[in-house]
């Protein structure tokens, strides 16, 4: 790999890839089981840099932000490259959001480029709040010839020839914008430097390392700091290739890891579970003698590898279930939400290793990792090299608030100093997350000191920005909270969220009243709904500007209610 | 070709079907996650079994945002 240390910035390191790596393989990209796209590192250059001379000529100049709303493809990727080429900041934008939050998400972050893939154009265009956009220069992806496209470029099309001007970055320059929430009131944009990429890269791939040959099958959202980092730095910067598919349906997700004998994924725990209990599935099929065999060959696996991984090993004991993967798979890579420990111990036991780790997009990608010396379920392995974590006010069993110190962690909120002076602190980053040192330096985690939950699916949901959807409600006030932060709990999984209604005096909770909660509800997608009700027979307290005290209303309904006295939805 | 009513219907059907739900309990403008009981995941599952009865290829982005069934035989109705 590259010796990163002597880059500035993404820019810089990227191109030196490109060229040094020019004849490997670096994109795949499959439309179910038809191969749309494989290009070489030189390829892929080629067809970037008549894309950063184009945008060159159209004034992007360095430090402009430059928004990117598509799926995993390699469109993201060479978009990206040419914006970093131009010295630009990028903005990548979760393409799961509404079109008005995309609207919302764009004027927060004053992006003058905005690249986009035609279905999701298609629903901006068609937004309210549309003719309000105030992006300059926008680029589409794969729209059909001759459609309305209100004054958009189509991305294929967009290219001049001559060279573009590379525009060196400093460390401390700003690279991306990544919105660690949406979109209600306070949208939550981290600014990340370029500095914070290259040392996270740096250490990830100090213990996960990529070499070409490697195949990285990119299924996380690249918008998501995880696979930002090992679906696209980490990887070209090896030399490694990143396998990009069109559809999320299982068994073409299957099909692919054999079809590309693939090394590494990221996946959320959502879908980890779900491999395990079709695996379980198969298992349970089995002839009793088959299974016996299996049961036997995996306990056999379990001691020998209980202190670290023997992947030629495991392979051979269990090579039907490795076969099932391709055949090369080190690691299932996962993050971002709760991993039940049984899951992991699960796939550990196969030969397939699940890495989890810890981080917040605010840290850039992770905090932790598991390194495998030996395999922890119960954990979130330990900091990675270069961060220093700390247990703040830790209580009689040792736990305490997590904050973290590190070279990966984000400048600043981008536009929200006071959120900001309440994140970092002394240069500590104080995560919300409660969390204690185990033997070996593993850190467990406990669950949240913040109001918020974080789904299966890895989405984090931030109560005040679903409340939108209730407004109007016929109530006198209402307010949306994380079940654990009223109620707190020293685990994490199963986060819910619940709606605390203050009724009009004399008003009953009647059919009426809750059919109108649970069509608002039904409003939102399926990962954002609150999961029940309870009902407040007190005014909320307030500010003086009349804002709702949340805090102090959780402490209030969690010291007198009961977690019970939530009605489900 | 397929009337939207029929489309509708047969949705229905064989949504029921698969999970196992009776389908007098299934009506068109319910959200599908809750009267089947599934996730997200699951949907694909579903999506996989109506692409192969209608012969028709839902890109996964048709289908975002979806939760009734009224819609998504809306989605698969345009491409019949």
């Amino acid at each position: 790999m590259l010796d990163l240390r002597q880059y500035t910035c993404l820019g810089a390191a990227l191109r030196d890839a490109l060229d040094r790596f020019s004849s490997e393989i670096c994109l795949i990209e499959a439309d179910r089981d038809r191969e749309k796209v494989r290009l070489t590192y030189s390829d892929f250059k080629e067809i970037a840099l008549p894309l950063a001379r184009a945008l060159e000529d159209a004034d992007y100049d360095a430090g402009d932000r430059a928004a990117i709303i598509m799926t995993n493809q390699s469109k993201w990727l060479i978009s990206a490259y040419a914006l970093f080429y131009c010295g630009g900041v990028l903005v990548p934008l979760d393409y799961k959001l509404t079109a008005a939050e995309h609207l919302q998400l764009l004027a927060h972050s004053k992006s003058k480029v905005l690249i986009v893939e035609y279905h999701l154009w298609r629903a901006i265009m068609q937004s309210s709040e549309f003719q309000n956009i105030g992006t300059k220069i926008v680029l589409v992806t794969e729209a059909p010839l001759g459609v309305e496209l209100a004054g958009a470029f189509r991305w294929e099309d967009f290219k001049r020839k001559g060279a573009p001007d590379f525009v060196m970055r400093q460390k401390d320059d700003v690279a991306c914008i990544v919105y660690s929430s949406g979109t209600g009131g306070r949208p939550k944009g981290c600014v990340l430097t370029h500095e914070n990429y290259l040392e996270q890269c740096r250490a990830l791939t100090a213990w996960y390392p990529f070499w070409p040959g490697v195949r990285y099958l990119s299924i996380l959202p690249t918008n998501h700091a995880i696979d930002f980092m090992v679906g696209f730095i980490g990887p070209f910067v090896c030399g490694a290739c990143v396998v990009h598919l069109r559809t999320l349906r299982p068994e073409f997700v299957r099909d692919a890891f054999v079809r590309y004998r693939i090394t590494y994924v990221s996946l959320v725990p959502m879908i980890v579970k779900n491999l395990e209990r079709g695996l379980r599935a198969k298992f349970d099929e089995l002839p009793s003698w088959k299974r016996a065999f299996l049961d036997a060959m995996i306990a056999v696996n379990r001691a020998l590898t209980r202190r670290r991984p023997k992947v030629k090993l495991s392979r051979m004991l269990l090579s039907s279930v490795h076969r099932a993967f391709g055949g090369e798979l080190l690691a299932l890579i996962t993050g971002g939400a709760f991993m039940e420990p049984s899951t992991m111990q699960f796939f550990y036991d196969l030969g397939i290793p699940v890495v989890n780790g810890y981080g917040l997009t605010e840290a850039g990608t992770a905090l932790t990792l598991n390194d495998l010396k030996p395999f922890r379920a119960d954990t979130v392995g330990k900091p990675l090299p270069g961060v220093e974590l700390r247990i703040l006010n830790p209580d009689a069993e040792g736990v305490g608030e997590v904050a973290a110190r590190s070279n990966t962690i984000m400048s600043h909120y981008l536009d929200d100093p006071e959120l900001t002076l309440e994140t970092i602190v002394d240069g500590w980053l104080l995560t919300g997350d409660l969390g204690r040192f185990e033997r070996g330096g593993h850190l467990q985690l406990f669950g949240r000191k913040k109001n918020m939950i974080v789904t299966e699916g890895g989405k984090n949901i931030y109560p005040e920005d679903i409340e939108t959807v209730f407004d109007g409600l016929s109530v006198k006030e209402y307010s949306v909270f994380a079940a654990n932060y009223i109620w707190p709990k020293k685990e994490l999984g199963r986060e819910k969220l619940v709606l605390v209604l203050r009724l009009e005096q004399n008003q009953k909770f009647d059919g009426k009243l809750q059919e109108e909660i649970s069509s608002r509800n039904r409003r939102l997608p399926d990962f954002k709904r609150v999961s029940g009700y309870l009902i407040w027979d007190k005014d909320f307290p307030r500010t003086a500007s009349m804002k709702i005290k949340r805090e102090a209303l959780a402490e209030e309904v969690g010291k007198t209610a009961d977690r019970k006295a939530m009605v489900g939805l | 070709m397929e009337t939207a009513e029929k489309t509708l219907d047969e949705i229905l059907t064989l949504a029921a079907g698969h999970f196992k739900v009776p389908r007098e309990k299934l009506s068109p403008d319910e959200d599908f996650f809750k009267a089947l009981g599934i996730d997200s995941l699951q949907t694909l599952d579903l999506l996989t079994k109506l692409e192969n009865h209608f012969r028709v290829e839902l890109p996964d982005y048709e289908l975002q945002g979806v939760t009734d069934f009224r819609t998504l035989a809306a989605r698969i109705q345009a491409r019949l």
